[in-house]
């Protein structure tokens, strides 16, 4: 057994020894796994055995990894046009536990779990949070939600395999939250980066100083967050922030995360196959080059995914880490194809909003885009809430912030932005996560 | 001589202004004097108060910003040329009023200004000098 609370450097936790693995050994890995699955979703999975026999594959052509892209993609309508258990390959009685998206339109998307599964995502997990410097002896409080969404779960099962303690906070209750960081001396947090800036701001107006509480260290994920943002979280609280990536449809959080370096986050290769497409024409990228995400399932038993879209827009890494471990990086994920906005015929990225009020303000506030169409010409506006830094007693002030707001971001995006400025806490979140974009344009 | 102004951010929607005196209420802090200055879509509660510290605390508690600022209160006579008379002390200076509102004061015949300067010390100095009452604090 391993002796308790070990220092945080001891970066060879016998959990992580497959991010250690030899390419070869890990490559061999792969291909059996990818047969094996390829094999289960062939023949318990009829929209996919559809596909294959389609383009007259059987899963014994698969005799290297190189064969992969001859697979059909998965995509998210996949999972919403066969709801809500389509796309299972176990029967019900072999499925212990379902999660949800939090879909705000429509059907949520379902996905599902073996005890298997469980096991696999848990491993994951508590590799992820080793790479992250925690171990046994540390007090993890848990602020993801707890419930369909699987940030909770995951989290929850991962810092258990550890054998770290943890507090099931979940996510708000935002002065109890604060009451119990202190009380309990948590030595690490997890929760969506927007919950935890929330949490900053909170613990200000609370007087509570997080520089002198035992905390140190943050796993942070469930929707892209900046180096700004990092900076902010790491000035402020004394503690290091870590991004962790994951999604429901692969299994969860814990496909991938940061080491100590920062420097992209590893992805747990032998779980998860990578591979970086062009968005418009699915054609497979060369290492190192940006383009959308595509992740196979290589080990999921209820519900495989082969060759899932993730619309997720990042690049593999190739150089190795300067950590040692051998599974791949790919870059932070910084924007995902869905939220590319396309108005008045111009593409805009809610991150390009992000960056002009990260520049302007020197943090990042609350802001929500809305769209709308005025006499069949769309309108930008940008609400952004005001923060103790830029609040000014005087009209003239806050007009002229709402004018260099508004020029900054014209002169980035090439088009009008009406910017307004709301009461504080007033932009609505969800999960901990910031809800950017209302689309109010008639389709 | 200076006394201390609390100001905050509300949106301009209907109910919007009831909060913040519903959190001073709950506090137990009087409203002595306010000025809404409104644009369209914004305004800004300024605000003079039996106890500022615990004001601030109140409103921050129900998730308002709060902006403390310095401003100089001043007595004028309820009478024709009151205002006029103080506006002199100021003129050929350099001092800028950057804004300024009205509340008639308990005592009498009087009414209180209060002025946001831009440089509120040279402004103290020139008012004084012309024999302008100022209010302390405590006489709010």
């Amino acid at each position: 057994m391993m002796p308790a609370a070990q220092p945080a450097q001891s970066c060879f936790h016998p959990t992580s020894a497959l991010d250690y693995i030899p390419r070869h050994e890990l490559e061999q890995l792969q291909l059996q796994r990818m047969r094996a699955i390829v094999s289960r979703a062939y023949e318990h999975v009829p929209l996919f055995q559809t596909r294959l026999k389609d383009r007259g594959f059987v899963p014994n052509d698969i005799r290297s990894l190189s064969d992969v892209g001859k697979l059909p993609f998965t995509v998210k309508t996949d999972l919403r046009d066969t709801y809500p258990f389509g796309l299972f390959a176990s029967p019900m009685q072999e499925i212990v536990r379902l999660h949800a998206s939090s879909g705000t339109t429509g059907k949520p998307i379902v996905v599902a779990y073996t005890n298997g599964d469980v096991d696999v995502w848990s491993s994951v997990m508590a590799r992820s949070f080793a790479a992250c410097g925690l171990h046994e002896g540390d007090i993890v409080q848990n602020a993801y939600g707890y419930g369909l969404f699987t940030g909770g779960l995951g989290a929850h099962y991962g810092a258990e395999r550890l054998g770290a303690t943890v507090i099931p906070v979940s996510v708000g209750n935002t002065d109890r939250q604060l009451m119990l960081l202190s009380d309990f001396g948590a030595t690490a947090i997890c929760c969506t980066p927007t919950y935890f800036l929330h949490l900053i701001d909170r613990a200000a107006v609370l007087g509570i100083d997080l520089r002198k509480l035992p905390l140190r260290a943050g796993v942070f994920g469930a929707e892209p967050w900046t180096e700004s943002m990092r900076r902010r979280i790491e000035e402020d609280t004394g503690i290091k922030a870590y991004d962790i990536y994951g999604l429901s449809e692969i299994i969860g959080p814990g496909v991938g995360v940061e080491c100590a370096c920062q420097a992209g986050l590893h992805i747990f290769e032998d779980h998860f196959y990578v591979e970086i497409v062009e968005p418009e024409t699915g054609r497979l990228l060369p290492d190192g080059e940006e383009g959308e995400l595509v992740l196979t399932t290589l080990s999921k038993q209820a519900m495989p995914l082969i060759r899932y879209r993730t619309r997720d827009i990042t690049a593999l890494v190739k150089e190795p880490c300067e950590c040692g471990r051998t599974i791949r990086r790919i870059r932070r994920i910084s924007r995902r194809a869905d939220d590319m906005l396309i108005i008045r015929g111009i593409n805009v990225f809610p991150s390009q909003v992000e960056t002009v009020l990260l520049d302007v303000e020197g943090t990042l506030p609350h802001y929500q885009i809305i769209l709308t169409r005025e006499h069949g010409l769309d309108q930008m506006e940008v609400q952004v809430e005001v923060t103790p830094e830029v609040f000014s007693d005087t009209v003239g002030a806050l007009e002229a912030l709402e004018k260099k707001l508004a020029e900054a971001m014209e002169h980035v995006l090439q088009i009008r932005v009406q910017v307004t400025l709301v009461e504080p806490h007033t932009i609505q979140r969800s999960e901990g996560k910031a809800k950017r974009v209302i689309d109010r344009r008639p389709s | 001589m200076k006394i201390t102004q609390l100001s905050i951010f509300v949106e301009n929607k209907p109910g919007h202004l009831i909060a913040p005196c519903r959190a001073l209420a709950d506090a137990g802090v009087n409203l002595r004097a306010l000025s809404l200055a409104d644009t369209q879509r914004y305004g800004i509660l300024r605000m003079i108060v039996s106890d500022p510290p615990a004001a601030q605390k109140a409103l921050e508690q129900a998730g308002f910003i709060v902006k403390a600022t310095e401003v100089v209160a001043v007595e004028v006579p309820d009478r024709p040329g009151g205002l006029a008379h103080i506006l002199a002390a100021l003129e050929k200076t350099s001092v800028n009023i950057e804004y300024m509102y009205a509340f008639p004061f308990g005592r009498g015949e009087n009414a209180v200004l209060i002025f946001r300067f831009d440089n509120p010390d040279a402004a103290i100095q020139r008012l004084q000098a012309a024999g302008v009452n100022l209010i302390m604090r405590k006489e709010l």
